[in-house]
């Protein structure tokens, strides 16, 4: 059945529309204990959603803009049908909400309270994890860079730098509030203290990254020490450099929020998630969950995305086999134009793969 | 000049002291009547590498400006000597490209313009062929010999190919392993705008055949 429709890019589109829209009518119309018939239509429905979505993610003969929607369209199916389970269970076996609220009871707080919302996440996220985000990587790479120049630093302070990064969040928070107050600013320093660490190692790892005949080059054009720096071993860090933004976005959000647990003004998604959990209003506390979940991960793909532009990444992930990702296929990774030394396959590497395949 | 030999026997070692990547341990070097560090400062020699060594964030264009940038030449001088050099090695058309979208050959076609950019009088070339495959080889060979007779220059080249050295070379350095030590200079006097045909002819076959005596005269200290 699933070889079938992946013939037939319609049809897979219509099973998904139809059994995709009776799902989301049952979760509207679910009440409490349906019958065993419910939850029967229930699984059978999921599975042609599922067997559907699984046809949709294998087609392979789609344009490039064809291919762009439906690498969005599986996981944003996959994930809506997991909301829509969540809603039907939570209804349909009469779960309390202070256990766990359904989907829509999260929506209707999710508008009604948006103001709240917002002001939290202006206070939360745009005041203390960017700020303390930028100054904490600022400093570590800063740091890294005196690191590499004085070899003693190096010896001296990475060790250190352990000691550092094992400091244990929650005893470091309450300290911070003593010293920079309530507000924000004290918030941005346990995220300047938990993202300082990651930074510094990854750039100092990445400052002696590149090879040595590059390196060995750049000696022969009697290059000083800058130029070197400048030239090649900034842009061969670059790699380890942007690793380490993305496991600092994740890292001051999670410690912003954590540390608006010990001491805030009354404004803040940690501090609204502690108080609304004491009120057993579970449903804003989910709320507060999807605005850092959103925010999380809009902030990493937008770094993953600045990073997945630069040309030696894409040279990385096409030579790795990784080529797929970027529209590249059988490709044998000894280079773009095939046999030797003819340039009648060079150029660009869409338009090289389209007639390699004929 | 060419010096061939087999692995070990110190043909590296020996082009990297010239340039001042590696110090001796005895002996006197002088490279245009300086020493390797004064050549290096005066950035008096190209060194073309055994892998291409390429920088993937840059395109070719700036792979080949890279020694000029370094060297202070203004925007207009750097863009003239790109395409000059690109010309040289027929890579014109290929500025955009970044080196992952060229073949291993023109990679090291690349390696060569970057290195005859800042017009050194010397180039080094360290088996930059080695990685290539025979057909591509003969053609690289071919188009440096053309290279060479055009801009004049000292090429220092280092091989384990004996047909490439003969080829190549109007002077040839055969050398053996376990002490480094020189066997024999062959010199060759083919004509400058010889073509591979030549090493069909007995003249080739007889010198091809007096670098491998000797390479096997250096290989009977091994057994």
């Amino acid at each position: 059945m699933i070889a079938a429709l992946h013939r037939n890019p319609l049809a897979v589109i219509a099973t998904l529309a139809v059994s995709g829209a009776l799902l989301w009518l049952m979760a509207h119309l679910v009440t409490v204990k349906p019958g065993v018939l419910f939850w029967i239509s229930v699984l059978v429905l999921w599975a042609l959603v599922w067997i559907g979505n699984d046809a949709l993610s294998g087609i392979s003969t789609l344009s490039p803009v064809a291919t762009r929607f439906r690498n969005l369209a599986v996981p944003a199916i996959f994930g809506l049908t997991l909301l829509l389970l969540w809603q039907l269970v939570v209804k349909g076996f009469g779960i309390s909400p202070v256990f766990l609220p359904a989907p829509s009871d999260i929506w209707v707080r999710f508008s009604t309270s948006f103001a709240t919302l917002k002001a939290d996440f202006i206070q939360t996220f745009l005041r203390a994890v960017l700020a303390g985000w930028a100054i904490g990587s600022l400093a570590g790479f800063l740091v890294a860079i005196l690191c590499d120049a004085w070899g003693f630093l190096r010896r001296g302070l990475l060790p250190l730098g352990n000691l550092f990064a094992a400091l244990p969040i929650v005893g470091v928070a309450p300290i911070m509030v003593m010293w920079f107050g309530f507000d924000w600013q004290s918030k941005a320093a346990v995220v300047v203290i938990m993202t300082f660490f990651p930074m510094l190692v990854n750039a100092v790892t990445g400052l002696e990254a590149s090879g040595h005949l590059e390196r060995d080059l750049m000696r022969s054009y009697g290059a000083s020490y800058f130029d070197t720096l400048i030239k090649l071993r900034l842009p061969a860090a670059m790699p380890f450099i942007f690793n380490a933004l993305k496991i600092n976005s994740t890292l001051a959000l999670i410690g912003a929020i954590v540390a608006e647990f010990f001491g805030t003004p009354i404004v803040g998604m940690g501090f609204r998630i502690s108080t609304e959990v004491a009120r057993f209003s579970l449903d804003m506390v989910w709320a507060e969950i999807a605005v850092a979940a959103i925010a999380g991960s809009a902030f990493y793909g937008l770094i993953a995305r600045k990073q997945g532009e630069r040309g030696d990444v894409q040279h990385e992930e096409i030579s790795d086999g990784r080529g797929g990702d970027r529209g590249i296929d059988g490709w044998n990774g000894l280079g773009l134009c095939r046999g030797g030394d003819d340039p009648a396959q060079m150029g660009d590497a869409g338009p090289v793969c389209r007639l390699l395949r004929g | 000049m060419s010096f061939i030999g087999p692995s070990g026997c110190g043909k590296t070692t020996l082009l990297r002291v010239i340039a001042d990547l590696e110090q001796a341990t005895d002996g006197v070097i002088s490279v245009n009547d300086m020493t390797p560090n004064e050549a290096r400062r005066k950035r008096a020699y190209g060194y073309v590498f055994q892998a291409p060594a390429l920088y993937p964030w840059r395109t070719i264009e700036r792979n080949v400006g890279l020694p000029l940038e370094i060297m202070g030449f203004g925007a207009t001088e750097r863009a003239r000597r790109i395409q000059l050099n690109l010309d040289l090695v027929n890579l014109n058309g290929f500025e955009k490209k970044f080196p992952w979208q060229l073949s291993g050959g023109m990679q090291q076609r690349v390696s060569i313009a970057r290195a005859l950019a800042f017009d050194p009088k010397l180039l080094l070339m360290d088996e930059p062929f080695g990685a290539l495959d025979e057909i591509v080889r003969d053609k690289l060979n071919q188009q440096l010999l053309e290279l060479w007779g055009r801009t004049r220059k000292t090429v220092v080249f280092v091989t384990h190919s004996i047909p490439e050295a003969v080829f190549l070379s109007s002077r040839i350095v055969v050398m053996s392993p376990r002490p480094g030590r020189i066997i024999d200079v062959i010199e060759t006097n083919f004509p400058k705008n010889r073509t591979l045909d030549i090493r069909e002819t007995p003249e080739f076959l007889q010198v091809a055949h007096r670098v491998r005596e000797g390479l096997r005269q250096g290989h009977s200290y091994d057994d």
